[in-house]
């Protein structure tokens, strides 16, 4: 499966948090049944959905599937979603609960991370760069992509969020529903442990 | 990270570290990080060290998906909620008629009075058997979910 190779971060592309009210009023639609209200919320989430999924499992294919099977299961659910509340915390719970029974279910029949094909999944920003430096990079790329994906669920979950999603505390305090005190507490462990593996790499 | 350093210090420079690392950190914190920094040759390899591991994390980043992919998107998810209301109320209907029509070959089968007894046992048998095994699949399943660990996990 090819991507394309543009450089792009996906975050930066779709709206950042949305305000409430609008939001708000999205939400109350969808729970009057208004599809097209769903359409919307979709269309602005399904990037940053995408794109957390592919950080949490690393494949693609699965990343599609989930982020889509998400947003099913919680417009199954919106009528017991609070109007005030945003929208993308919720779903990111429902979300995070499927990648992780996947990762289970992948775990049961034997597949590691790295035989599932998300290497392909990263580019260095290589742009303008001689072919020498690019397979340099080419290979820094697979042993850092290597190391977050020999993390624990929990240190992986927080370094995509801040470092490949780019949340603020704020809003990874809100996404993983704790205090801001634990998101720092625990972003130092999760970079303690990747800067261990990282450490040739470092250097 | 410095032995000399207390707990409290080193949980409070862990703190200013990751907001100097993810550059979050206010004027006031600036200088306490800054203190902490040059006083402590520990606390200055760590923030070294951070901040060439945030340069690595910095520049890796998903490859763009085509934008077809975007554009099918919501009709993707469209067409799984739309096919999933459909599958419902198809295995509601199977499961009705596959009911009723093992019901009335049962009942056949028992009033066929050519076919020999053994032969009816063997039918009710196999049928009970393969009731049971379904049953007891679908309870392992339901039970399996119940109990699955990750089921409730920070919601």
């Amino acid at each position: 499966m090819s991507y394309g190779l543009a450089i792009v971060n996906p975050t930066l592309t779709e709206n950042r948090m949305v305000p409430a009210v609008d939001e708000g009023t999205l939400i109350l639609r969808c729970q009057a049944g208004e599809k097209q209200a769903y359409g919307e919320l979709v269309n602005k989430y399904m990037k940053r959905a995408y794109y957390t999924a592919l950080g949490l499992i690393g494949s693609p294919e699965a990343a599609m599937d989930l982020s889509q099977e998400a947003f099913i299961r919680a417009y199954r659910a919106i009528k017991r979603l609070d109007a005030d509340k945003k929208f993308f915390t919720w779903y990111y719970r429902i979300l995070k609960n499927l990648c992780l029974n996947h990762l289970r279910d992948r775990a049961r029949h034997a597949r590691p991370f790295s035989e599932v094909g998300e290497t392909t999944l990263l580019k260095m920003s290589d742009q303008g760069e001689d072919a020498s430096r690019q397979v340099e990079q080419e290979e820094t790329r697979e042993i850092v992509w290597d190391a977050i994906n020999s993390l624990k669920p929990q240190e992986r979950e927080i370094i995509i969020l801040k470092d490949f999603q780019e949340h603020s505390y704020i809003e990874i305090s809100e996404l993983l529903d704790c205090p801001m005190g634990t998101v720092m507490s625990r972003l130092y462990n999760a970079r303690q442990a990747l800067k261990v593996k990282l450490e040739k790499v470092l250097k | 990270m410095s032995s000399q350093l207390k707990s409290a210090d080193k949980k409070h420079f862990q703190t200013l570290l990751m907001k100097a690392v993810d550059a979050e950190l206010n004027p006031d914190e600036q200088t306490e990080f800054d203190k902490f920094v040059s006083k402590d040759a520990d606390c200055r390899n760590e923030w070294q060290q951070m901040k060439k591991l945030k340069e690595v994390t910095k520049n890796m980043n998903f490859k763009s998906l085509p934008t077809e992919v975007w554009d099918n998107y919501w009709v993707n998810v469209y067409n799984r909620l739309e096919r999933g209301l459909a599958w419902i109320l198809f295995s509601i209907g199977a499961i009705i008629l596959l009911t009723y029509s093992g019901f009335k070959a049962v009942e056949s089968i028992i009033a066929d009075p050519q076919l020999a007894g053994i032969l009816k046992a063997a039918i009710l048998m196999l049928i009970g058997g393969s009731v049971i095994l379904l049953v007891s699949v679908v309870r392992e399943k339901l039970f399996t979910q119940k109990s699955d660990p990750y089921k409730e996990v920070q919601r």
